[in-house]
């Protein structure tokens, strides 16, 4: 399999925190990737060096074999490359269906922006919300769901984007122990069925276990460890991480 | 959203009123086409701050502009424009019915079009800050715009210039579509249907979309690969236009430019635009025509009979709306009514929720 995002040597300083420092990674098209590591160690940040919200200070982020660390955010996302929000960001005052529907990938030609929203988008819009469970939901505004539910919406309004990769940010965080199982149970579908290669920063242990077959573990802004899930369970160092044995 | 039946009621409604209340209340006809300047410079207003929740306080520019541009086209046409203004204007020089009405139409379209312009080369500079940061910006070159004027002798400077007056035929008020107020009329509420209409296509399409979803979370659009900065200059260059020949009709019917009480009258015009879209409904289509007609009877009423208490009472309402309507009109009707705007439980689906549960 190849290689779909070639992270190389990527370094983020903010002033004198050390936010990444000689970070590289490679995930192959077609995983599902987790990435794990104690509170500020720099995931998140990994992320958004990623998909380009800030300017990297050294390495390069390769997608697809494109360079992308001098291309700009909505460049890099019409590539194919989504990421989720920790904190979810969803269009609050719009109803699930707009949500949905405006998020659909088209065109960005300046003949096009004022077009209508085809009618079949209805449709597609209407299965992705039924199979994230928020179907009877739909025409509520986004922002009165919970917070929970609003996970869910922004997971499938990156589905109906239909990305090649997609990156979650703690899809699970403020789910419910059993909506947990459930979307865990999507996770590996959308992997499966949409071809969608994953890469999820995940908290929760027994969810990054289950769905990933292969784990990179950040500590201090560095590449701590990687490996298959088992080999990171027994890993002296990722424990001495999340245990704090410094 | 409202229904389509609604709307239409609304709409129907509104022609209506337009068409008759110039023969109803014929003493008024000022007051009513200054009402449809207000709904245009609301709906504009409303591009901006109510879809896209980016509160600019320099759309008055565009309206000022315009102002200038559309008498100085008309008075260009017919005469030399440094000769009008040191003469004092119409004291001097008087169009013939042929020259005003060549110049009106070239200056109305100059009107539009060179704000839109400026729009979309100022947009592309400042659309980039956000938040408090555009709206101070905005006001900053509001405020300048209105300077500037002053300091432009073609134009009169600070003592303003005349603008043509509706030309006479035998000392005699041309007869055209009812004479000069009349025709005025007739161009407000024209002007106001086709920003209806524009921006309700508009609202309708994949852009009025887009501006909602940069108002509700900008850093979402652009990280779903919207290139926002494009949708948010359009949506300026929209509102230019539209700003533009409202200042060159409102520009005739008052006969008289001044630049900084008439043209860039931030501190009035540049103020009620961004109350009349509050009190409405921010965001809506209908909200800033529904606030502006409150705001105009309620201004007329005040200026008319409590003449030096308006702006006590202009405060008052200001303090109302934000306790009682903080999201206007429309905003609190789709609170009390949400069913009016689609947004129903479809509890008829229910199993699609279950469904989730199960695992399959």
């Amino acid at each position: 399999m190849t290689n779909i995002l070639e992270v190389n040597n990527v370094s983020k300083f903010f002033g004198g925190v050390k936010a990444n420092e000689d970070i590289s990674l490679n995930i192959k098209q077609g995983s599902i990737v987790g990435l794990i590591g104690p509170n500020g160690s720099g995931k998140t940040t990994l992320f958004n060096s990623i998909v380009g919200t800030h300017p990297i200070d050294k390495g390069s982020i390769k997608f697809e074999g494109q360079e992308l660390s001098t291309m700009l955010v909505d460049k890099i996302a019409t590539l194919g490359l989504l990421r989720t929000f920790q904190q979810t960001k969803i269009y609050g005052q719009m109803s699930c269906m707009m949500n949905m529907k405006i998020s659909k990938k088209v065109s960005n030609d300046y003949s096009r922006i004022f077009d209508k929203l085809p009618k079949e988008l209805d449709e597609e819009a209407e299965q992705i919300l039924s199979f994230v469970g928020l179907y009877e939901k739909r025409n509520l505004r986004a922002g009165e769901l919970s917070f929970g539910q609003q996970k869910l919406l922004e997971l499938a309004m990156a589905l109906m984007n239909k990305p090649k990769m997609l990156m979650l940010d703690e899809p699970t965080a403020g789910i419910n122990p059993t909506l947990i199982n459930g979307i865990i149970d999507r996770l590996i579908k959308i992997n499966d069925k949409y071809k969608i290669t994953l890469f999820v920063i995940e908290h929760n242990m027994r969810v990054v276990m289950n769905l990933a077959q292969h784990i990179f573990c950040m500590a201090h802004g560095k590449m701590l460890a990687n490996g298959k899930p088992a080999e990171i369970k027994n890993d002296k160092r990722v424990i001495d991480a999340y245990l704090g044995a410094h | 959203m409202l229904s389509d039946k609604k709307e239409l009621s609304g709409i129907t409604l509104i022609i209506l009123f337009g068409v008759l209340s110039p023969i109803l209340f014929p003493n008024y006809r000022i007051q009513l086409s200054e009402l449809w300047i207000f709904m245009v410079f609301a709906s504009t207003w409303n591009i901006q701050g109510g879809k896209m929740g980016y509160n600019s306080f320099g759309n008055i520019i565009f309206f000022g502009l315009g102002m200038y541009l559309c008498a100085s086209t008309q008075i260009a046409y017919a005469f030399d424009l440094a000769e009008w203004t040191a003469a004092g204007g119409v004291k001097t020089f008087v169009h013939t019915a042929s020259q005003y009405f060549i110049g009106l139409p070239l200056g109305l379209i100059i009107a539009g079009l060179v704000p839109a312009l400026i729009a979309g080369f100022l947009g592309s500079l400042i659309l980039g800050l956000r938040g408090h940061y555009f709206a101070i910006c905005t006001l900053g070159i509001g405020i300048a715009a209105g300077e500037f004027a002053t300091s432009v002798s073609i134009w009169g400077g600070g003592q303003g210039m005349t603008v043509p007056v509706w030309p006479k035929v035998d000392g005699q008020d041309l007869d055209f579509l009812g004479g000069g107020m009349n025709f005025f009329y007739t161009l407000s509420f024209l002007l106001f249907v086709s920003t209806f209409f524009t921006l309700r296509w508009l609202f309708s399409t994949r852009f009025g979309l887009i501006l909602t979803a940069i108002r509700d979370n900008e850093d979402k659009a652009e990280a779903m690969g919207i290139p926002t900065m494009r949708y948010k200059v359009t949506g300026w260059v929209f509102s230019a236009f539209f700003m533009g020949i409202a200042g060159g009709i409102y520009g005739n019917i008052n006969g008289y430019i001044e630049p900084t009480e008439v043209a860039f009258a931030g501190a009035t015009f540049g103020v009620y635009m961004v109350l009349m879209t509050i009190l409405g409904g921010k965001g809506t289509l209908w909200g800033p025509i529904i606030g502006a007609l409150v705001f105009q009877v309620f201004k007329e009423f005040f200026w008319t009979f409590f003449l030096g208490w308006q702006l006590v009472a202009l405060g008052f309402l200001i303090i109302v709306i934000v306790v009682f309507f903080p999201e206007g009109i429309m905003g609190w009707l789709r609170q009390k009514k949400p069913a009016w705007f689609g947004e129903v439980v479809d509890s008829k689906a229910r199993l699609a929720q279950v469904k989730i549960n199960t695992n399959d």
